[in-house]
Parts: structure tokens; sequence; C-alpha cells
């Protein structure tokens, strides 16, 4: 591709990724699925998720690997984005606390107590 | 009524103990009184990272902050902030005479780490170059090849200050630039992931978390020195990662951002991936072109430098996985940008691989100049267990080991040289009163030993002399005569070994001497492991005014030199126990003694 294609590319997946959060009512889930995260359980908590969502009928929900957050102390992590609650980092995430997730989180939007994290920095990039 | 604010209360270990469990109830029982517990949900977190002003509290959605609060501020927070909206100003932390209370930005002020290299890590999905482009992947390599020169580039990332983050130091930029200047008909760009460190994974999470930047970075590096092919040096135990990088290539190849005519510039790059085999000395830069050229992994002597004559006697710029992660954000947000942060003589953040005896172990990245304590005790939120802090063991089995005072030593290349460590890669293993210094050293030169490749006399031969002085030191044999002996061969290795591995393999012995000398010679003088560590010189045995007689121990010893009867005192055999600790371990009554 060009670099008029690629710039374009990348207005598009901004406009998107900004209408995900505002409107569309879709749901993500990030997993930390690092090596560390692997090895602490996340293939578990993620199959838990996926299982957990199909029992309650949830079906907006986009659950999407990523890298590591960096809390090895507290691995497995996920990461919950959805409209009507603040975007909430959870650690320990085992295959209970993943059903907890969708329970308590997603379905009556109220957090899961013992398990939320900070974000460990402020993003560089949203900053000018 | 639905729940419509959150008030969440760090639950960390520094929080813990100035009594944030309190303000939790109290805050709960706040709510309650108040009739807003159906609308205000109060939650315990984990670590801030800010131990220094804890307890913590934050309020969400609005994101105000409120430090140091104690368990009698509860009511006030909850009847005036989260039932009134009125915050309560002097609890409010502020940065630079601002509250920093308001919006998401403001409120991450107060955070000590600053992502560059790990921008995209535990963010986007490392295999969706789309979701990589969404936040201005590829937009470095665009600025560059289509709005700068090559030397324009180079002249950038000098500006910038980077240094490579691999363990030396030098200057990336010039290594760049002197890459350029040779004259050749072909130069190669090297991406070294050969991490070998024990304790370190900096460069494994981030191209497992982001394998794009580094492709990016690689291909940015190539059209700045005039180099049309890339290798990245991979030890094959990194199998996930080597796969996200395959994808990665294979995405950005499908999308013309690698391979002929990249984006429609006329410039080609290609990138191949090289699997190591596991050695450590295939981390040095020589050893390393051996490897890819398909020789045994050996150093050769500098100069010739790579950057004149290296892989395949083409001039070769090898920069580490960490360094290139920063070239895209320097080409985006300019060199300026990027020599704000830091140090004056380094510039940028550097990550740490936390580990050891510390609360919240981690991969933290924080700015050159943040000091050792920031580092332990708000980011890693101090010591397990409540113990004493004894050391930070930096730059792996090549650096040194820093005691308590040296804490407030701001981190950068210079200041961790000059007292006897090294930066190294950016392992961070932390040492508590129980570990033994003479142990935790012979541990990293029985490292550097197994891993010398044997080339050079001094490594191959000093290396292992050194490991069997401290052997005897261990088991309580040494004499005094034997330190300065270390002394000799250590400061002989690190004039006449051919590459680094042999150079600072006697750095732990050093730096030890220097701080720990009187815990050496306790093993000395008086067979005594004042850690009660080293197998040879403790014994272990059960003080019977404590055991109750639980058992535990006894079925937790694996050779089952524990006995006794249920509900009396036990006892060890002294013949049997091989002083594995696990009874010590296993016991709840501290009623097993070490000594």
């Amino acid at each position: 591709m060009t670099l008029q294609d690629l710039r374009g590319l990348r207005e598009a997946l901004k406009a998107a990724l900004a209408r995900r959060f505002s409107g569309d009512h879709t749901i993500e889930i990030t997993l930390g699925m690092g090596t560390c995260g692997i090895a602490a359980g996340a293939k578990e908590t993620l199959e838990a998720f996926v299982n957990e969502l199909k029992t309650s009928a949830v079906h907006n929900v986009v659950i999407k690997p990523t890298g590591c957050m960096g809390f090895c102390h507290s691995e497995p992590t996920a990461l919950v984005k959805m409209e009507g609650m603040p975007d909430t980092i959870y650690g320990n995430v085992d295959a209970k606390t993943a059903r907890r997730i969708v329970q308590n989180h997603i379905l009556e939007k109220k957090l899961v107590d013992g398990h939320v994290f900070e974000r460990p920095s402020r993003d560089i990039l949203k900053e000018t | 009524m639905a729940l419509n604010q959150f008030c969440l209360v760090c639950g960390g270990t520094g929080c813990e103990s100035r009594h944030s469990d309190a303000v939790y109830k109290n805050l709960k029982s706040a709510a309650e009184e108040l009739g807003v517990g159906n609308q205000v949900q109060v939650v315990k977190t984990g670590c801030f990272g800010f131990c220094e002003k804890g307890p913590i509290v934050k309020i969400l959605p609005d994101e105000s902050f409120y430090v140091g609060v104690k368990p009698e501020d509860a009511h006030q927070i909850m009847a005036e902030h989260l039932v009134k909206g009125l915050p309560v100003e002097h609890l409010l932390h502020k940065t630079h005479g601002h509250h920093s209370g308001w919006g998401e930005y403001a409120s991450q002020l107060y955070q000590k780490q600053v992502r560059i290299v790990l921008r995209n890590c535990g963010i986007i999905d490392p295999e969706d170059v789309q979701e990589y482009i969404s936040r201005d992947g590829y937009a470095g390599l665009e600025k560059a090849l289509f709005e700068m020169s090559p030397t324009e580039v180079i002249a950038e990332v000098k500006a910038s200050g980077l240094r490579g983050r691999g363990g030396a130091g030098f200057p990336t930029g010039l290594k760049w630039e002197n890459t350029r200047k040779t004259v050749s008909d072909q130069r190669y760009v090297i991406c070294n992931a050969d991490e070998g460190d024990p304790g370190a994974y900096m460069d494994r999470s981030t191209l497992e978390g982001d394998p794009h930047s580094v492709l990016e970075a690689m291909t940015i590096a190539g059209y700045a020195m005039g180099a049309s092919q890339g290798f990245i040096y991979i030890r094959a135990e990194y199998p996930l990662a080597i796969h996200r990088l395959e994808v990665a290539m294979q995405q950005s190849r499908e999308m013309g951002l690698l391979g002929k005519d990249i984006l429609g510039s006329g410039f080609d790059f290609a990138i191949e991936i090289r699997l190591g085999a596991g050695a450590f000395v295939c981390g040095e830069e020589t050893a390393l072109m051996q490897s890819i050229e398909g020789n045994r992994g050996m150093p050769q002597p500098k100069p010739p430098y790579p950057s004149e004559s290296g892989l395949w006697g083409k001039p070769t710029a090898i920069n580490n996985v960490e360094t290139l992660a920063n070239i895209p954000v320097i080409l985006l947000k300019g060199s300026a940008w990027f020599a704000s942060i830091g140090t004056p003589t380094s510039k940028g953040t550097k990550v740490f691989a936390l580990t050891g005896k510390i609360n919240n172990s981690g991969l933290v990245e924080v700015p050159m100049g943040t000091t050792l304590r920031e580092i332990v005790y708000d980011i890693g939120g101090g010591i397990r267990g409540g113990k004493a802090f004894k050391a930070v063991q930096s730059g792996g089995p090549s650096g040194g080991v820093l005691p308590a005072q040296f804490l407030d030593t701001p981190i950068d290349y210079e200041s961790l040289t000059k007292v006897g460590s090294m930066m190294g890669s950016g392992g961070l293993i932390v040492l508590d009163e129980d570990d033994c210094i003479v142990d935790v050293v012979k541990f990293y030169l029985d490292f550097s030993v197994e891993e010398s490749c044997g080339k050079c006399a001094p490594c191959r031969i000093g290396g292992r002399k050194l490991l069997n002085l401290l052997t005897k030191i261990t088991k309580g044999k040494g004499t005094r005569a034997d330190i300065e002996t270390m002394r000799q061969i250590g400061f002989a290795m690190q004039r006449a070994s051919l590459c680094m591995l042999g150079g600072t393999t006697p750095n732990p012995i050093l730096s030890t001497l220097k701080y720990f000398e009187n815990e050496y010679l306790e093993h000395i003088d008086h067979q005594h492991c004042p850690a009660g560590k080293c197998k040879d010189l403790i014994t272990y045995s059960v003080l019977a005014s404590k055991c109750i007689g639980c058992t535990v121990c006894a079925r937790k010893c694996p050779v089952n030199c524990m006995s006794g009867e249920r509900k009396s005192a036990h006892f060890i055999d002294p013949a049997k126990c091989i002083k594995c600790g696990a009874c010590y371990e296993a016991c709840k009554f501290e009623a097993i003694l070490v000594s």
C-alpha cells in the first residue's frame, strides 16, 4: 500500500475505535497473554470467559489477547472496557474471577472487589 | 438506583500498613449511614505505586485522587464528595500547585512509570497490525521515509541522546552514523534479542507485546544507514515471541510495510529471523555475528568494530530490542521530547524486570534518574513479609550488588558504574536479610563459568578459579588470603578478557567485597553464615519449647529425617538432614532453629 492508504487506514481505525465505546455497546475484554500470563493460567481464564459469556447469553463482547501489562505479581490480568463503567484492569483473574467479572461487572455493573488494579502509567501516545 | 460512583481504596502492602483497611471499612459504613450504599461501591484495589503518599483513595468516574487518607477522613470524603459532589480540597493530591484530581491524564501524573518502550504492551493485540497502526504505528517510518533524509534521521536519533539499552550504553545515533560512514555495497541491521541474564525478561515482553515496534525501528534504521537487510537474532527459548514476530512480519509484508518499495518510497528492506541456541555469550555482538554466519558463537577481538567490519565483513549496526523500540517514538514525537526525559547523560526511560523479595514484582519502565528507593518502595511496594532490605542486584551476572546506602542514587549509566555495578540489560533482584551475599554471588559466578565460551584464558581459567574460591568460603574453609587472590584474579580478568563476558564476570565479587566484606570474613573467620543460607555452615534443629507437635514439618521433609509423636516435640536427625529448609518454611510456630 501507499503512504496515502496507510494514513487513510489509520484515521479510519481511530474513528472506529472512538465509535466503539460511544454508542455501539461493544464490550471489550483485553486479556494479558504474554508468556507470563499464559504461565499463570490465562488460557483457563480465556476459556472461563468464553463459557460464562455463552451461558449468560452475552453476545456483544470482544475478547482480545494482548502482551504483558507488567503486573507479574498478579497475573493473569484483564482490562474490561464498556459503556457506563470505568475502564478497569483486573488482576489475579483465575477462572472463578473471570466468571465474577461477567456476572458482576458486565451484567450488574459492579466492580469485582479485591481484584481492581490501576493502569501502571499514563499513555504517552495520548499526550501532545 | 444503580451504582454510579466508585471509591477505590488502595489495598497494597504499603497502604495497608497505614490502615487503608480501616479507611475501606469506614467508607463502606459511611456509605450505608448516608444512604448511598446502592449508588457508591467501595472497592479495594492492588497497589497504585505511590506508596509514599498512602493510603490512597481514588474516586471514579471523576478520577479524583486523595492521598494520605486517614480512617477518620472517610466520612468526610463520603459525605462531601460522593454525596454532595464537593471535593475535599485538603486531601486532594497536588502537583506543581495544581490539583491533579480531575481528568484521566491529570490523575495519573503522580505515577512514577513512563512507558515509551512498553507503550503498547498490554494495550494492543500484538498479532493484529491494525491495532498497532491505530496507535500511531508506522507513523515514525512514514515521517522518516517521506519527510527526512537518512542523515536527518541519524541526526534526530543523535539529538535524542538515546543510548544502547543492552547494557553498555553506547550512543545509538553515533553507532548508526559510523555504520553509514563506512563505504560498502551492503550494510546490515541486527536486532539483538538474545536476552539471557537470569531474572531479565524485558525484551521478551516487548517482542511478545509489541513486535511491530521493533520491525518499524529496524526499517527506519535500515533507511538511515543505507542497509537493505536486517536480522533478528532471538533465542529459541522464546517460542511465543518468535511466533508473534513471524506473524507481524507476514502482516507487514502483505501491507507493503516491509519488503520491496516500502509504501511506494522506493526503499527496500527485508528482515530475517535467526534463532540462537541459548548460549549466553551469543548476546555479545561479535559472537552473535559469528553465530548468524553459521560459525561457533565465539567473540572476536575489537577493533575492527561491527560498524566497520561486521556481518560477513560488511558494516553492521547491532541494537538491542529495547533500544529499537524507542526509535519510532523518537521520530514521532521528536528528539527534544525524548531528551526532556531522564538525566543529563542518560535520556529516556529504562525497563527493569523487578524480582526477588519484593511485593509487586513486575516489569516497570521508569525515566532515567529515578532512584532505587522509588523503584523498590513505591512501584515495588517494599520488601515481602516486612523483612529488612539488604541490597539490590542490578545488571545480572555482569553487574553488582548495591547496598542500602545507594537507595537514593538516581539510576543512570554513569551512576551505576560509579558505585561498582552497571545498567546491564535491566534485571533488578531485590535481596532481603535472609539472603547470603556470598551465596548469591556464587550463583552468578556459577552462571558465568557455565556460559564462558572458553576461547580466552582469563575468562575460562579465572572464572573457574573464582568459583572454586567462593565455594571454599561457603564451606567454611576459606582464608583471608583467598580474598586477596580473588581481587587479583578479578582485576586481571577485567583487563585481559577478550569480551565483556569475561571482563564483567568478577563484578559481583568485586562489588560485594567493597560493601559486604564483613560477610565474607564472617564465613572465613567464624565459619558462620549470618543469613543461614550456606548449607555447610548451618544446622537445623527443633526448639522443643516452641514445638507443639503439629507434624507439618515431618510431612514436608523430603528425606523423612524428622521424628516425634503427634502433640510432642519433634527431632531432626542431623545425619539424614539435607538442609533444604522445607521444615523452616513450613513451621508456623518458629520452632525450627537455624544455627
